[in-house]
């Protein structure tokens, strides 16, 4: 007899690692992504019409098709519709999804537990619930609980759909919670005897969702790629205890695999970011800090006209673009590309700059500049693009804040300092697109929109661009 | 501390009669392979990356069919849940994979990657 349901689990498990590695570099990405699909796909199937037996098709299998093909059709369509700048929130949906359905299944498992509890033929002597199963049980809830809020709540904030909300002396009651839910966890245990769901067992869902409340509420939307990534990750680590509890090594080498790459992931983010995973682990990131801040909105700005901008531009012989969120909110990414096509064919030497956090995730501003065919090497990445700004006539900040503020270098007091930003005040002329001037992400002012070299021109920044499209043509 | 180790002795052969000590070197080697996989990545790729990443856990979903295997037919509640945890799971392997799959395919025509930061 063939060992269908070891070979699929073990081809999932091998695709997982190979595909992951694929994703890893720009030319096999693409693969990978479908390697990894391809191995899931292996996994399901023997999961569901295979065990360690053979052939064998499992209860309930009407329920969990129906299950299935629903949650194919929808899924298929949510990811096919969303616009390319809501796929951050898009990833976090999709990851509280996961996080649900571990928390689920460790719902079911915690009352299958209590149900051979009251079992009589159960022998006497082995204990109920061994430590063993319950850790894999309670930590697969708490984990999926703070996940699925959390990634919903970020989900929330990302589209606009929740503000920041903070109150004082927020990390240590966070902290508190944490030590209330292990607590609380624990007490579970020693009541492992009843036959029902001991309040207990409410309280450590309760108080998981309270945290993941708590954890995500409060941070800017500066730092919630940080958290996406590490609700990812977390995600990852629930999978796991599932993989634990059901000892099926394909569950948890992915479950474990998606943990330790989204935490380094993570912490190579908070790099970028210059935050410490510590500060944001305890809702501290998001800039609320500092204060002094605001000291530097001395100067008056300088407000330029399209007409003038255009001029400018097309006599100028190299130009950089520092693209941001505000691109990826107004769409304004294929007028961008417009926009250089037209200088490149009046001979401008056109680049973009892309700071690492730049939008909402790294790799934002990448994405959203392939999908408007804007060729992949003229994005140029932070380190290398800083010592071209001093040859550079003008650069174009479209809808970036953050990742250009000189505070992050001056001002010892700001949120942001330490931060690697664009040296765009190295350039002979700077023009921000903004709506308005507020301030940014992290919510701090920028120094930059004063400087005598720096001319702000409002508004949308798809309607500005669009306007400098026309103005380059009329010329 | 005598009998935190005990404790810990206690637990660590509870697991050896579940076999599951060779699961627990599986997650070690498992941790090792994620930071190799990771570190050396361009950070363009970072939010496909974290997206394929997204998808792969969405494994939890064969947790819920095993779940759901297990349910016993007059169970509603544990019937109700298992439904909605394969249905969810479901979402995030597809949703997933689909999304990473849009964000990549705008990459395929590129001239040839440089540079890795």
């Amino acid at each position: 007899m063939m060992p269908y349901m070891e070979i699929g689990y073990l081809i999932g498990s091998v695709s997982f690692v190979v595909g992951l590695k694929m994703m890893g570099q720009p030319d096999s990405a693409r693969k990978g992504n479908l390697v990894a699909a391809f191995g899931m796909a292996m996994a399901v199937i023997a999961a569901l019409f295979f065990n360690s037996q053979g052939y064998h098709v499992i209860n309930n299998l009407s329920y969990i098709l129906i299950a299935i093909v629903a949650g194919t059709v929808i899924g298929t369509l949510m990811a096919k519709r969303v616009q390319m700048t809501a796929m951050p929130e898009m990833v976090s949906l999709f990851n509280g999804m996961g996080g649900l359905s571990a928390a689920l299944i460790s719902i079911i498992e915690w009352r299958h537990l209590l149900h051979e509890a009251v079992n009589p033929e159960r022998m006497s002597n082995m204990p109920v619930v061994t430590v063993g199963m319950y850790i894999p049980v309670i930590a697969g809830l708490i984990i999926g609980t703070i996940s699925f809020v959390g990634s919903i709540v970020a989900w929330g904030k990302l589209n606009g759909k929740i503000g920041d909300f903070r109150f004082p002396s927020q990390q240590i009651i966070n902290a508190v919670v944490l030590v209330a839910i292990l607590g609380v966890a624990y007490l579970n245990y020693g009541e492992f005897n009843a036959t029902q769901s001991s309040l207990y067992f409410y309280l450590t869902i309760g108080l998981a969702v309270v945290y993941g409340l708590l954890f995500v509420f409060p941070i800017g939307g500066a730092d919630m790629p940080v958290v996406i990534s590490l609700l990812n990750s977390f995600t990852g680590v629930a999978a796991a205890c599932g993989g634990f509890l059901y000892e099926n090594k394909v569950m948890l080498m992915g479950g474990v695999l998606v943990g330790s790459a989204g935490t380094i992931l993570t912490v190579v983010m908070c790099k970028a970011m210059n935050r410490s995973l510590m500060n944001v682990l305890i809702g501290m990131a998001g800039g609320n800090g500092g204060g002094s801040s605001s000291s530097a909105s001395g100067g008056s700005v300088r407000e330029v006209q399209g007409t003038d901008v255009a001029i400018m531009m097309k006599y100028a012989s190299k130009v950089i673009i520092v693209p941001g969120y505000g691109l990826a909110v107004a769409q304004a990414q294929h007028v961008c590309h417009e926009l250089e096509n037209l200088l490149e064919a009046e001979g401008v030497d056109v680049k973009y700059a892309i700071h690492p956090v730049a939008g909402r995730m790294p790799g934002h501003m990448n994405v959203l500049l392939a999908e408007s065919n804007v060729e992949y090497d003229k994005l140029i990445e932070m380190e290398h693009i800083n010592p071209e700004f001093a040859t550079t006539d003008v650069v174009l900040v479209v809808g970036a804040n953050d990742v250009v503020n000189p505070a992050a270098k001056t001002d010892p007091a700001s949120p942001i300092y330490g931060m690697p930003i664009l040296d765009v005040d190295q350039a002979k002329q700077i023009v921000v697109l903004k709506r308005s001037m507020k301030a940014g992400y992290a919510g701090i002012e920028n120094e930059l929109f004063f400087h005598p070299k720096c001319g702000m021109l409002f508004g949308d920044a798809k309607a500005s661009l669009q306007k400098l499209v026309n103005e380059v043509k009329a010329l | 501390m005598e009998a935190f180790f005990e404790g810990i002795g206690r637990l660590i052969a509870q697991y050896e009669q579940q076999n599951i000590l060779n699961l627990i070197y599986l997650v070690i080697l498992m941790i090792f392979v994620g930071v190799e996989l990771i570190s050396h990545v361009p950070s363009v790729l970072h939010t496909p990356l974290m997206s394929g990443a997204n998808a792969i856990h969405g494994v939890v979903l064969i947790g819920a069919i095993i779940v759901m295997g297990n349910a016993s037919p007059d169970d509603t509640l544990s019937l109700v849940f298992g439904t909605l945890a394969v249905f969810v799971g479901t979402l995030n392997v597809i949703g997933g994979f689909v999304v990473t799959d849009r964000m990549l395919e705008m990459f395929k025509k590129k001239p040839k990657g440089e540079k890795a930061s």
